[in-house]
């Protein structure tokens, strides 16, 4: 069965998710593109996307409408290629209108896990949960007789406990996209302990196909992305409790955020990235790493209380980001949560305070918009570490020790043998998290 | 020819050029429309030539609102302008990016047929109101419908890449790309000092670097980048023209004009491709034109506004005019000739990559600007006039070197 034959007849489940959906639409515009080759001419492709509700499946099937004419626009170019031989289509409108048609008329959206049955290729997207994603996968590989290849979207759970668990013989291979799968370029790929040659070679193709950073990572519960972010973000956690000893613990919280984004020079503070993730799913990936992991506790009582007061973050249907341990206002943050009070306290009422407690920071420092656009990003970045190092405000302290902390969990993913090298852990923090610069550096030396 | 009446410009009024590259420009944000546009310009003019009362007759240059803004029958706008010009006659007129020199000839032939003695011109063209990708397909109404299917998804900056790449084949490559990057940056230069260019608020401290990026053959086309090329714009342009005896009428002194010497005409065959993709031949023939009906040599030009829609367009031209040989316009550009400072500075506003190119309202753009630099009112744009050479210049090129409008300019005495 070659690369083509592989991807005609495809599943996503867990469609309509966050992750599905990008990963249904980056296929279903793969398959679009296959369909439209002269050598594929009349041969059929089908990619279910199954989900739990009609009401997400409308949506999904909205989004994937307005994606695949954005993709449509910007590849206009090759679109009048593929379709040079239809004489009824002669303006860049009509040629990516029927693009649109062609990648809509791929995706049958279910309901029913049935549809899968007959796919040769299964992408799982499901709830980040090791039991529920075992029992579907062993249900449909013994319902579908084609032997079908599994590609797992988790985050967190090893791909050997799968394989094994749901009795797949190697037929399974993790292919974690970041999110939004649509727009972010990398992907951490993880081989099982059994893994089929043949699955990791179409794996790569398919990643080069959709134009991916591929970043190999070894099979140890969190892999490379999330064994970085969740010990930094419990991190961040415990600089703010440690703090809250002094200040309130909202105004700590705000003040490890400003640190983490704008003395970090990272696009996102720690609390608002663990707002955009979600807190219920940061609390979940540890729990599922939790157990695998030797010498160290990753977990924190704090978001178990944020959750149990019912504050979860993560995105409304619209993209929108829910608040979480932040408020947000239009995007902006607006205020932040108090455990003890129950409520959001604006950020107005201890800005000021807070900023003289961290005091100034360093005057080379820019934004991070500003530093990964500019063309002399290394010489920028040399100038505020060198800065940095030589300040002991409060906000210099900790952003000095949050780097070092950084450089730690990255080294720790290279020596547990994680990740293969020191390399590929600063490219999944600049390509999947959009850092500045990698954690393992010598700023701070 | 030469003309046999005297011709006059007056009044000329510019709205900004609105697009990328401006402050308040948001592709999702309202903005100003058709309408606004053509309101403004219009009355821009009427304030300067005593109002409606002393306007006879009117020309609407429009390439194609009919697709843009989903609005023909502009000549019915007259009226909208100013209630004083009610029932008066009005006609539109269409010669794709030509439209606006179009425009004015059709206004100066009214003059000269004595059939009217104050007549308003006005270009205009609203092209933000769809996406890039889609208005390629509009604007690819000024070359051969034929054409269309086995052309670039950027139709027209497609055929000027082909021009560039046949040129860089036959001359020069690196240096036909450092004089695309030069054009570029005289572009931007002159455009900063005109309030209403589009790249007027344009701040880059490293526009050389931007003239000289690599194109992008995938997203793009082959040999432009995008700063080779024209901006996409919203705006309108107005004068008035007028006989001597519509200069009494609307008040304004012989020095606040200029006049009309010269024009020459030309078209090529829609459907024919070019003989030589490194000549612009139909260029060539409209400037032999109004040189020859001005009665003077090309030494004698002081300015010229010519039709840089892209940045190998403007080097092609310099060449058509016969400022350089074939193959000499790069020299002749790197040498800084067609700089503000140099011996003949090209589109002192900034041209169509610079000011912007409202497609129907740019040949009339061409004009008032040539008016106010040969006044003295172009402001912090203004450039010296030498009595040695006191004409202007301007070339309106419509489609891929099909339809030519030349027109030859000198301050009224």
């Amino acid at each position: 069965m070659d690369y083509t034959e592989r991807l005609s007849n495809v599943t996503v489940l867990g469609a309509a998710g966050k992750m599905g959906s990008g990963i249904l639409l980056l296929t279903a515009l793969e398959m679009a593109d296959l369909a439209l080759k002269p050598e594929n001419k009349g041969k059929v492709f089908v990619i279910n996307a199954i989900d739990v509700s009609n009401e997400a499946l409308a949506g999904l099937m909205q989004y994937i409408r307005i994606q695949a004419l954005k993709a449509a626009e910007k590849k206009t170019n090759q679109l009048r290629t593929a379709y040079a031989h239809r004489d009824d289509l002669i303006d860049n409108s009509e040629i990516i209108q029927q693009y649109v048609e062609d990648v809509l008329i791929v995706i049958r959206p279910s309901l029913n896990l049935e549809a899968a049955y007959d796919s040769t290729l299964i992408f799982e997207a499901i709830k980040e949960d090791p039991e529920l994603k075992v029992k579907i996968l062993k249900q449909l590989d013994q319902k579908n007789p084609h032997k079908p290849w599994y590609f797992t979207n988790t985050s967190s759970i090893p791909i050997t406990s799968l394989d094994k668990k749901a009795k797949l013989g190697g037929r399974i291979i993790g292919f974690h996209f970041y999110n939004p799968p649509a727009v972010q370029r990398l992907v951490e790929v993880i081989k099982s302990d059994h893994t089929l040659p043949e699955v990791e070679a179409f794996a790569m193709q398919y990643a080069k196909n959709l134009r991916k950073v591929v970043v190999p990572s070894n099979d140890f519960a969190g892999f490379i992305g999330n064994g970085h972010f969740m010990r930094d973000a419990l991190h961040g956690i415990q600089v703010a409790e440690a703090l809250s000893k002094e200040v309130p613990l909202h105004e700590a919280l705000f003040m490890v955020n400003k640190v983490s984004q704008e003395y970090l020079i990272r696009p996102m503070g720690i609390f608002q990235l663990i707002d955009y993730v979600g807190i219920d799913v940061c609390q979940y990936i540890m729990s599922v790493m939790n157990p695998h992991l030797k010498d160290e506790d990753l977990h924190s009582p704090l978001l178990d209380r944020m959750i149990e007061m019912g504050i979860k973050g993560g995105q409304h249907s619209d993209g929108s980001q829910k608040d979480g341990f932040l408020k947000y206002d239009k995007g902006r943050v607006a205020g932040v949560y108090n455990p003890s009070s129950g409520q959001y306290e604006p950020v107005s009422g201890f800005l000021e305070k807070c900023d003289a407690r961290l005091g100034s920071l360093p005057a080379s420092m820019k934004p991070w918009k500003t530093v990964v656009g500019a063309k002399s990003k290394e010489d920028l970045l040399q100038e505020i570490f060198r800065e940095l190092k030589g300040m002991n405000t409060l906000g210099a302290t900790l952003a000095k020790a949050y780097a070092l902390r950084s450089k730690e969990i990255g080294l720790r993913l290279v020596q547990d043998k994680v990740a293969g090298n020191t390399q590929d852990v600063n490219t999944v923090l600049l390509t999947g998290f959009y850092h500045a610069y990698g954690p393992i550096n010598n700023y701070l030396d | 020819m030469k003309l046999r009446k005297k011709v006059y410009l007056v009044a000329g009024y510019n709205t900004i050029s609105m697009g990328t590259g401006r402050k308040e420009f948001h592709p999702k944000k309202p903005r100003p429309d058709l309408d606004d546009y053509i309101r403004e310009a219009g009355q821009g003019v009427l304030k300067k030539i005593g109002g409606a009362g002393n306007v006879d007759e009117a020309v609407f240059g429009n390439f194609i609102a009919a697709r843009f803004n989903r609005q023909a029958n502009l000549a019915a706008y007259l009226p909208f302008i100013d209630q004083g010009l009610r029932y008066k006659p009005a006609v539109r007129v269409e010669g794709a990016c030509a439209t606006g020199a179009l425009a004015l000839v059709t206004g100066i032939r009214s003059v000269l047929a004595e059939t009217a003695d104050v007549v308003l011109v006005l270009g205009v063209e609203v092209q933000n109101s769809v996406k890039a990708i889609y208005g390629a397909d509009i604007l690819a109404a000024a070359g051969w419908a034929k054409e269309r299917k086995n052309g670039h998804a950027y139709f027209f900056p497609g055929k000027f890449s082909d021009r560039a790449k046949a040129y860089q084949e036959k001359f020069d490559a690196g240096k036909t790309r450092e004089a695309m990057a030069r054009w570029f940056v005289n572009a931007i230069e002159n455009a900063r000092l005109c309030p209403t260019a589009q790249e007027y608020q344009n701040n880059s401290d490293d526009l050389k670097s931007c003239g000289m990026m690599n194109p992008n053959p995938r997203g793009f086309v082959d040999s432009l980048n995008v700063y080779d090329c024209s901006k996409v714009s919203d705006g309108a342009s107005a004068v008035a023209v007028v006989s001597e005896e519509g200069l009494r009428r609307v008040g304004i002194p012989k020095s606040e004009a200029v006049e009309v010497v010269g024009i020459g005409q030309a078209e090529e065959d829609i459907t024919r491709r070019p003989d030589d993709p490194t000549v612009l031949a139909t260029t060539r023939e409209a400037v032999r034109k109004a040189l020859e009906s001005a009665g003077i040599t090309k030494e004698k030009i002081g300015t010229v506004e010519c039709h840089d829609c892209f940045t190998i367009a403007g080097i092609l031209s310099v060449e058509a005019i016969g400022f350089a040989l074939h193959g000499g316009g790069c020299d002749f550009v790197l040498q800084g000739h067609t700089a503000r400072s140099g011996k003949v500075p090209f589109n002192t506003t900034g041209g169509l990559v610079g000011w912007g190119h409202p497609t129907g309202a740019t040949g009339v753009h061409q004009a008032v600007t040539i008016l106010e630099q040969l006044t003295g009112k172009a402001g912090n744009a203004q450039i010296a006039i030498s009595a040695e050479r006191p004409y202007g210049l301007s070339i309106n090129m419509g489609g891929d070197d099909k339809t030519l409008v030349s027109v030859v300019y000198r301050k009224a005495e």
